[in-house]
């Protein structure tokens, strides 16, 4: 089975958030990246795991992005990814994104791509439907079981106010969430093998852009709390009722 | 030329998120001289002419096809339906079902994506929205320059309006497309109400020390109709279940009122909750960064003020 996981680079989770060239582009100065935790997490794991299972299973890695996202490719590389593509480019546009991934899933004919539930800076949660589209292949978002039984997977996906046990046939696209595995660090042994793991580098395809960031603008800040006295918590709630309307 | 907004249903209702993005695209749909059309599938008891009084004129239903939970099969009908009314713009609620579908009906329409918008279009220069980025610490607007677009509509972000009117229903006629994905099984988390859809939520950390210490959690839920959510470290320690947790890496939420009981406030935590639209924390630490981001705050001792709290919502009736 050859499985291609989707990795993206999101700026560290307390990384402060700030604008530059008129509020129209990310402030990377001093940024630490890291690999997107749902990517790591989740989907990487996982398909580690299944390699583990299975070890006439590949594990390639994807990333769709410019050169200063090798450090991040060469970690998960280091967890246990077999080699990874690394498709040049700047752009954001998630359908020009979409269209290098689902280019590179078709020509290596991989039987399952997995994403992760979202990145944490776009918020997008829609690479891997856009690329299944593409690839014409069944998806499931946010699964947080995978099991896999001959061509067949078997999927546990959140529903609203439940779960969900699908089955589909391979090829399948599948978003990656909390519950599909538990969270590794890499070992000195996978950080010596990542440095001589193949990374491919391919030129971005032309695709025509549909959408792109025209600015940004960080959220007012709040008012500042209204502190209540520990003893009268009654006036909290009296406060929810007639001042916020909350209750 | 219209606007076609899907809608999703449950046990015979139209979901709140669904009546918000039908509001949505009736006020889009007014403004661009559009006719704003709905779209349901699968078989409901709901009374679907009565969504005209939210100002849509007419309702697509497509009673026929069953297959909700493969992404491929739903993506075809919604594109048929699309396309037989000229859609230019089809919107969708930021939810697992449009999460799931909305991006595939972009590619098929050759449309602009953009998912979790929170405003209504910017039509002065082209076609802008705004859409939370960076886990709800900024903002984006984000310009789309195709002919379509697809848009799904983040829950909580515009407010329902209804008067009168009634739409007509008629069933389309279109190509059920066989489907591969086989449903094994449902598991449903009874009696609770879902956190995404949630107007209320109360929620509990580490503070609260144990799971046995959840009742007075659960009770001011049920007696505000509040959802329960968790911290992740509360998640992590198997004190509630993994669907509650919250934040980053958990579920993000936009409440009229999240209700934080011994939690920090760590930045990871805030990023799932901080588009909430009135926050409440209750910490024993006066120093817990939580309340920065607060609206309303106590310190003080939760296993104190919570009982407390519980008697005078009880008294408010
Ligand atoms: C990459 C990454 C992603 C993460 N994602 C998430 C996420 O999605 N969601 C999330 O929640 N966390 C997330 N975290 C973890 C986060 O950083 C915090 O560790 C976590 O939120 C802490 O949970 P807590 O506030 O319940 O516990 P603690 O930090 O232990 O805080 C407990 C609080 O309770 C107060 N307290 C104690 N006793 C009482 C009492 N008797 N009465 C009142 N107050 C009391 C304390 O003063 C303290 O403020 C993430 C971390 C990382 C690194
Ligand atoms: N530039 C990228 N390169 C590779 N994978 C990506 C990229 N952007 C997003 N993804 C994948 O798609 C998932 C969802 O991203 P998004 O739709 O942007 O929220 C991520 O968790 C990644 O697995």
């Amino acid at each position: 089975m050859k499985i291609l996981v989707c990795i993206s680079r999101t700026p560290d989770t307390t990384a402060k958030i700030a604008f530059t060239d008129n509020n129209t582009k990310f402030a990377t100065d001093g940024v630490q990246w890291i690999i997107n935790p749902y990517d790591e997490w989740y989907a990487l794991v996982r398909a580690i795991e299944l390699k583990e299972k299975d070890p006439s299973t590949a594990v390639h890695l994807i990333h769709v992005g410019g050169a200063d996202s090798e450090a991040i490719i060469r970690k998960a590389l280091a967890l246990g990814g077999d080699e990874a593509i690394r498709i040049q480019t700047e752009e954001q546009d998630p359908q020009f994104i979409a269209h290098q991934i689902a280019r590179i899933a078709r020509e290596g004919a991989y039987d399952l791509v997995l994403t992760g539930k979202e990145t944490i800076d776009q918020n997008g949660s829609s690479m891997g439907a856009l690329v299944a589209e593409l690839l014409d292949t069944n998806y499931i978002a946010l699964a947080t079981r995978l099991d896999i039984e001959g061509s067949t997977a078997v999927v546990n996906r959140e529903i609203e106010g439940g779960e969900e046990t699908l089955s589909s046939p391979l090829p399948l696209v599948l978003s990656c969430q909390k519950g599909m595995a538990e969270a590794r660090i890499p070992n000195m042994r996978g950080i010596m093998a990542a440095r001589t793991r193949p990374l491919r580098v391919e030129e971005a395809q032309p695709v025509e852009l549909c959408i792109h960031n025209a600015s940004f603008t960080l959220p007012p800040p709040k008012a500042g709390v209204k502190l209540i006295p520990a003893d009268t918590p009654e006036l909290l709630v009296k406060l929810l009722r007639e001042e916020a309307k909350a209750i | 030329m219209s606007i076609l907004i899907y809608t999703e249903h449950q046990d015979g209702f139209v979901k709140k998120q669904s009546l918000e993005a039908i509001c949505y695209g009736v006020a889009i749909a007014t403004s661009s001289g559009e006719e704003a059309v709905v779209l349901v599938v699968g078989e409901t008891t709901a009374d679907l002419s009565s969504l005209g009084k939210y100002g849509v004129t007419r309702v697509l239903h497509v009673p026929s096809f069953s297959a909700l939970s493969d992404t491929k099969a739903m993506a075809a009908v919604i594109d048929q339906a699309a396309n037989s009314i000229s859609a230019t713009t089809v919107i969708f609620s930021n939810t697992i079902t449009g999460k799931s579908v909305a991006p595939r009906v972009a590619v098929r329409l050759k449309a602009g994506f953009v998912s979790g918008v929170i405003s209504l279009p910017d039509t002065s220069n082209g076609f802008r929205v705004n859409k939370n980025v960076f886990s709800g610490k900024a903002v984006t607007e984000i310009q789309v320059n195709s002919s379509k677009r697809v848009i799904t509509l983040q829950p909580n972000a515009f407010e329902i309006s209804a008067g009168e009117g009634v739409a007509r229903v008629s069933q389309p006629e279109i190509a059920i497309p066989s489907s591969t994905i086989m449903v094994k099984e449902i598991k449903k988390t009874t009696g609770a109400i879902p956190l995404a859809e949630a107007d209320r939520v109360i929620s509990g950390g580490r503070g609260l020390k144990g799971p046995e210490n959840w009742g007075m959690i659960e009770e001011l839920a049920q007696l505000t109709g509040a959802a329960t959510a968790c911290s992740r470290a509360v998640a992590d320690a198997h004190w509630r279940p993994h669907h509650e947790h919250v934040g980053q890496t958990g579920l993000a939420i936009s409440p009229n009122l999240y209700f934080a009981v011994g939690i920090s406030g760590a930045i990871q935590h805030l990023a799932g909750v901080n588009r909430s639209k009135t926050i409440v924390v209750i910490n024993k630490d006066p120093e817990a960064p939580f309340f920065k981001s607060a609206d309303y705050g106590i310190v003080g001792d939760a296993f104190e003020v919570m009982p407390k709290i519980i008697q005078a919502v009880k008294e408010l009736g």
